[in-house]
């Protein structure tokens, strides 16, 4: 067997064990929470404060605040029982509108607002035609995102 | 037309699935209404899903044929798993690289560490480090075993990334269902599912044949150097 193909077999078994000691790692089933829900940060409170971490949840309708000029985005992300104050900068992505599910990458800060620096859009698996009136996507995103135009 | 040999059965099936890739990828462009949410970004859908889907059949079929071939010990299984195994690497890079279009206009990303994401990513390391593993034994038996070994073992994540969705938090949404789908882009997927399924099997036959030349040769080789 040639040295080339020793390295070769080398770095193929070690993507295997590798992969699959990540997945045993990652305690399969129950230890794998990509995002924590306001409930759950505000249970962990103080111990989650500066930590990097994902929020998801639902932008509560009405509470959507965007300033064009600051590019400052500011909005509330709820689940049944709890709600977090979110800040971020920059455009939201094209989906992105009131009562949308959505998961921020950043921070919880002492002062009890989640500064956010990605806004992630989660979208549902109903697929359908638009019906009669329903504002296209585009057409979503100018009314979100022009100022003034509510 | 006169089919008189498996080559020529193969190129029937390749103008076949060729043929109803682009009848699919008509319909999915310019026939069927995109969804109303998402606009035309969502035709994506009858490419990412069916290049899903391939992934998983050929990963499903290098698992039937890797325990085919412990059980028998006949070199015909390992060339079928082998084939299969390239095929779904293809497939999963494509599923990835769709994804990832389509991620970006809608999530906002083009890739998170999402359950969803991160099997996929794993799966295909397993599947490319099977196939990095068979070009390390010289002795075809003794690359087929291994390589059967691992065909088995590695396709354990296959049924976890199709159920990443349903167990864990995703920022991917879980699998559609007809009755979340409506019947007009159902059925388009439908179609498209059919048409790349026809590709496969087309990719099949001609990897297949390629493994059996290859092993010949290298037979002749062995006898002569």
């Amino acid at each position: 067997m040639s040295g080339s193909k020793k390295i070769w077999a080398g770095l193929g078994i070690l993507a295997i064990l590798g992969s699959l000691a990540f997945l045993i790692a990652g305690g399969l089933k129950e230890n794998v929470v990509y995002f924590l829900t306001p409930s759950e940060l505000l249970a962990r409170g103080p111990e989650v404060v500066d930590q990097p971490l994902r929020l998801g949840g639902q932008v509560k309708p009405g509470s959507l605040q965007w300033d064009a000029e600051a590019m400052d985005l500011r909005f509330i992300v709820q689940d049944s029982l709890q709600e977090v104050q979110v800040r971020s900068t920059g455009a939201p992505p094209a989906m992105f509108q009131e009562g949308a599910g959505v998961i921020m990458e950043g921070h919880y800060r002492d002062d009890g607002t989640f500064e956010s620096t990605n806004v992630m859009v989660k979208h549902s698996n109903e697929y359908e035609a638009p019906h009669d009136g329903q504002k296209s996507p585009e057409e979503m995103y100018e009314s979100l995102v022009k100022p003034g135009d509510e | 037309m006169i089919v008189t040999s498996k080559s020529g059965l193969a190129n029937v099936i390749g103008i076949a699935a060729l043929a109803l890739f682009l009848v699919g990828s008509f319909v999915g462009l310019f026939v069927v209404p995109a969804d109303g949410m998402q606009g035309d970004i969502q035709r994506l859908m009858y490419v990412h899903v069916p290049a899903a889907w391939l992934a998983f059949l050929s990963f499903f079929v290098v698992f039937l044929m890797s325990v085919l071939y412990l059980i028998q010990r006949d070199l015909r299984w390992d060339r079928v798993a082998q084939s299969s195994a390239e095929i779904g690497v293809v497939f999963t890079v494509l599923t990835l690289a769709l994804g990832s279009m389509w991620g970006k206009p809608t999530w906002g990303v083009w890739w998170t560490w999402d359950p969803r994401l991160t099997t996929t990513a794993i799966m295909l390391a397993i599947y490319v480090g099977y196939l990095a593993i068979r070009s390390f034994a010289d002795d075809p038996d003794k690359r087929a075993r291994w390589a059967a070994i691992v065909g088995i073992i590695g396709f354990a994540n296959v049924p976890i990334v199709y159920l990443s969705v349903i167990w864990w938090r995703t920022l991917h949404q879980p699998p559609s269902s007809p009755r979340s789908v409506s019947p007009e882009i159902l059925w388009t997927l439908m179609f498209n599912l059919a048409a790349f399924s026809v590709i496969y099997v087309y990719l099949m036959m001609r990897r297949i044949r390629l493994a059996k030349l290859e092993g010949e040769l290298e037979q002749r080789m062995a006898y002569h150097g």
